[in-house]
């Protein structure tokens, strides 16, 4: 059983040709286990982007570190897949060789490959498109290609960037119900940054609010909307009911706060 | 109210501009939308037309432009007897083994270089210098030097053309690199990869498109520089033919040595378009 342990990270990044620096993160401590669905909330310049890139391996800790499963992380590793808000494929691939790309680079002979890429793509309701071209998709399919391809390695961890930061609202409310469907049925950890508040309150088991200046961890709450609407009722409902709206209220304001105090330092 | 005349003045910018509601299919304010095949054929005719007529009608003298027909003779009398020892065919045939001898010279060479260069501070640093320091130098002024260096055979021909083919297609795969989105890389490396495979499979093909621009650039310097690598100590190929044609004042073997350098040059740019639509159909779409 997985488990991944943000052990107290602070990142700073130099500041132009000074000695001063800016601290982007500053002692977050964080533990996913196995089988957990945190997602992130935080004002822009909080550092969730930061912790991410963190996590994948694309950025060092300054002091403390990441460990993966027992090992510390030093880089990025098909461990941790990442699903990035721009879907970030590969336009001279089709679909299912998007999909099967990362079975490639690992030298998977095509037969199996593709067989794991089909597998993906059904779940994802893209088997029909599997010969399209990927620039032929709407957005949202696009998204869904992208979410398989990280999949189709299958990792210990999926690390999504704002992943529906960029779908109409319909399709949006889709994609987050199909996430976490996958997410059930493969009980896979996922890191999940997003902006919207009523998505983190319906697709997480744990929600991290950040804070800007320095980037931190202010707020953790235990979520449990998901389980109510795997265990059948309608999504709606869910983000309808008492406590949803209650919750997601109480959230607007620690991050809305966090809002203007930026807004008024940045102006 | 603002007194508005109802209707825009139809001026003849307008109607360039096509300011005027769209049919099903177009979109509005499009800068030159729609087909100009139609134009090109009546615009080549007229050409070809005036340029009959201002000949045949003794306006222009032969020496300076022989007359289209002219011309035409003078390209079935070569094809039959020849020019200078060679057959037109083998003019044409030694010109464009060493245009494409060069090419494929030059592809070996600066694709490989022009990615060392976009993807290594210490290879850009390298190869930077030189190739800036020459590549703005006509090549007849380096030709004496070729050579000097490397005789008056082939090698000294097809090096001059080389050099100037090099420099556009190193510049244009170097500038190529920097297409791969900076996520695509991101999920290439997150995906398992290697810098050799995120290189090979994720910057190469993104730099695609560029590279098969520079070449076609490329390509078209190299017919260019054909002209002056056959200036010095040729005794074939269709630039020497022009040159010794021009000595004797045979201006219909001059311009039909043009012509025949354009065309080449031409098929080879559609060859090149087809190749474009084949290998990178996501061209600009993604």
């Amino acid at each position: 059983m997985g488990s991944l342990h943000v052990d107290h990270v602070t990142v700073q990044f130099p500041l132009g040709h000074t000695s001063e620096s800016v601290t982007a993160l500053s002692d977050v401590d964080l533990k996913i286990g196995s089988g957990e669905f945190v997602v992130v909330l935080g004002a822009s310049g909080c550092g969730k982007s930061t912790l991410l890139n963190l996590l994948a391996g694309f950025l060092a800790p300054s002091t403390g570190s990441i460990v993966l499963n027992g090992e510390a992380v030093s880089g990025p590793g098909a461990d941790r897949a990442v699903v990035f808000q721009k879907h970030a494929l590969l336009p001279w691939l089709n679909v299912i060789d998007n999909v099967a790309f990362g079975l490639k680079l690992a030298g998977v002979g095509k037969e199996r490959r593709y067989e794991i890429a089909r597998k993906h793509l059904n779940h994802l309701g893209l088997l029909s498109f599997e010969k399209s071209a990927v620039y032929q998709l709407s957005g949202g399919m696009q998204q869904r290609v992208g979410i398989a391809r990280a999949l189709a390695i299958d990792p210990e961890i999926l690390l999504m960037d704002e992943p529906l930061g960029a779908l109409d609202a319909l399709t949006r409310e889709r994609a987050q119900e199909l996430i976490i469907r996958i997410w059930e049925s493969t009980s896979k950890m996922v890191f999940f940054i997003t902006h919207s508040v009523e998505e983190a309150l319906f697709m997480g088991t744990r929600l991290i609010v950040m804070s800007p200046r320095p980037g931190r961890i202010t707020h953790r709450f235990d979520l449990d909307f998901s389980k109510r609407f795997l265990e059948g009722m309608d999504a709606r409902s869910v983000k309808a009911s008492a406590d949803f709206i209650h919750m997601r209220e109480q959230v607007l304001k620690i991050i809305f706060g966090d809002e203007e105090t930026t807004g008024v330092e940045n102006a | 109210m603002l007194d508005r005349p109802r209707h825009k003045p139809k001026s003849f910018m307008n109607s360039i501009l096509r300011i005027r509601p769209t049919k099903p299919g177009e979109v509005y304010g499009v800068p030159g939308q729609g087909d100009s095949l139609i134009i090109s054929t009546v615009s080549t005719a007229v050409i070809i037309a005036l340029w009959t007529l201002a000949t045949l009608s003794g306006w222009i003298k032969p020496l300076f432009l022989p007359s289209p027909l002219a011309i035409f003779q003078k390209f079935i009398q070569i094809s039959t007897e020849g020019f200078a020892n060679h057959t037109l065919w083998q003019h044409t045939a030694i010109s464009v083994l060493r245009v494409f001898g060069a090419l494929v010279l030059a592809c070996i060479t600066a694709i490989p270089i022009g990615l060392a260069m976009g993807m290594s501070r210490v290879m850009r640093g390298i190869f930077d210098p030189p190739i800036e320091f020459y590549r703005p130098v006509p090549p007849l002024a380096y030709l004496p030097l070729m050579i000097v260096w490397f005789g008056i055979g082939e090698l000294s021909k097809v090096l001059l053309i080389y050099l100037s083919i090099f420099a556009p297609v190193a510049i244009g795969t170097r500038s190529g690199v920097r297409s791969a989105a900076i996520e695509q890389v991101h999920a290439a490396y997150s995906l398992g990869a290697t810098p050799w495979q995120v290189l090979t499979q994720v910057i190469l093909p993104a730099a695609l498109p560029e590279i098969i621009t520079a070449t076609r650039i490329g390509m078209g310097v190299g017919w260019t520089t054909l002209v002056a690598a056959e200036m010095v100590a040729a005794t074939s190929g269709i630039g020497f033919m022009v040159l010794s044609a021009s000595q004797f004042l045979q201006t219909s073997t001059v311009i039909m040595g043009i012509v025949i350098i354009a065309a080449i040059a031409y098929a080879f740019d559609l060859l090149m378009r087809f190749a474009e639509r084949r290998l990178v159909p996501w061209k600009g779409r993604a």
